[in-house]
């Protein structure tokens, strides 16, 4: 129940820090990704910002033992440089460049109700999914 | 290259991250988890595991939620101003969808938690969607003659 509630003001503050950072318009995004054009760099306060928060948190979390509601932290476990890292990476820029919206903004905007949006997501998911039917061959 | 100097945006986006890094910092601290976007969605419809899905659906609902709320209360924020028409939402989407899952997270796992864990996957990671972000914009806007 707690982890529940914990999950959701997590939500709340995640949506309501992605609108008011400017992350959920998508022009705002890919003028952040024109460095050769009019370059507008304000983005990059938001992920500066958020690791000054995160940055000492994660150093706590390597000295504890344990969260606080949880039997134990879940971390991820892959450590080795893989081309399926990178080249999922490399897509996953593709597609910011081209719509400016990544999944955090993508979900936080169907706030806004724009069925092209809405469209972004359900592909998106699409897209999560093939890549679950397709592992098999790419790797 | 022009460099657009806004004080007001950038103390939104200061604010802003400040608010997602405090939502990173409860997940991790109570919880145990990675607030990564790609991954509670990916995980919430493509890994049903029972005890997995309240809080995945209740962190992603909340971000619908405080989105909201926040564009109620803060009005003078510029409405989003889609970049692509069907069809380009309809391609990036899946494009992202399938390279999230495949590259382990986005800007929110990777980004935020996975910089500040000092994980070289991550930082890898990061830069190299920046880096293909980048030259997909200048693609679009600088090379292809479409409208800038």
């Amino acid at each position: 129940m707690k982890i529940a509630l914990v999950a959701l003001l997590a939500g709340l503050l995640f949506g309501a820090g992605l609108a008011l950072g400017g992350m959920t318009n998508p022009a705002k995004v890919v003028a952040f990704l024109d460095v050769g054009g009019r370059w507008d760099p304000s983005l990059a306060f938001v992920m500066g910002s958020a690791l000054l928060v995160t940055f000492p948190v994660f150093a706590w979390v390597r000295r504890a033992g344990r969260p606080l509601l949880a039997e134990r932290f879940q971390l991820p476990t892959k450590r080795d440089l893989d081309p399926q890292l990178l080249a999922g990476a490399a897509l996953f820029g593709i597609g910011w460049g081209i719509a400016g919206l990544c999944p955090g903004p993508a979900i936080a905007n169907l706030a806004a109700g724009s069925p092209e949006v809405l469209l972004f997501v359900v592909a998106m998911v699409a897209g999560m999914w093939l890549r679950d039917r397709t592992a098999a061959i790419t790797g | 290259m022009t460099v657009l100097m806004d004080t007001d945006s950038w103390l939104r986006a200061a604010g802003g991250g400040l608010l997602i890094g405090l939502a990173a910092a409860l997940m991790i601290i109570f919880n145990g988890r990675i607030a990564g976007v790609s991954g509670a969605l990916g995980g919430l419809l493509l890994d049903p595991v029972p005890g997995e899905r309240r809080w995945r659906s209740l962190f992603l609902g909340g971000m619908v939620l405080g989105a909201l709320l926040l564009t109620t209360a803060v009005t003078s924020l510029p409405p989003a101003q889609l970049q692509t028409g069907w069809l380009g939402m309809a391609a990036a989407g899946l494009i992202v969808g399938y390279g999230t899952r495949m590259g382990s997270g986005c800007t929110s796992g990777h980004g935020v938690c996975g910089i500040a864990r000092l994980s070289p996957r991550s930082i890898v990671a990061t830069l190299t969607f920046m880096a293909f972000g980048v030259a997909t914009v200048f693609v679009i806007r600088h090379l292809s003659g479409a409208a800038a």
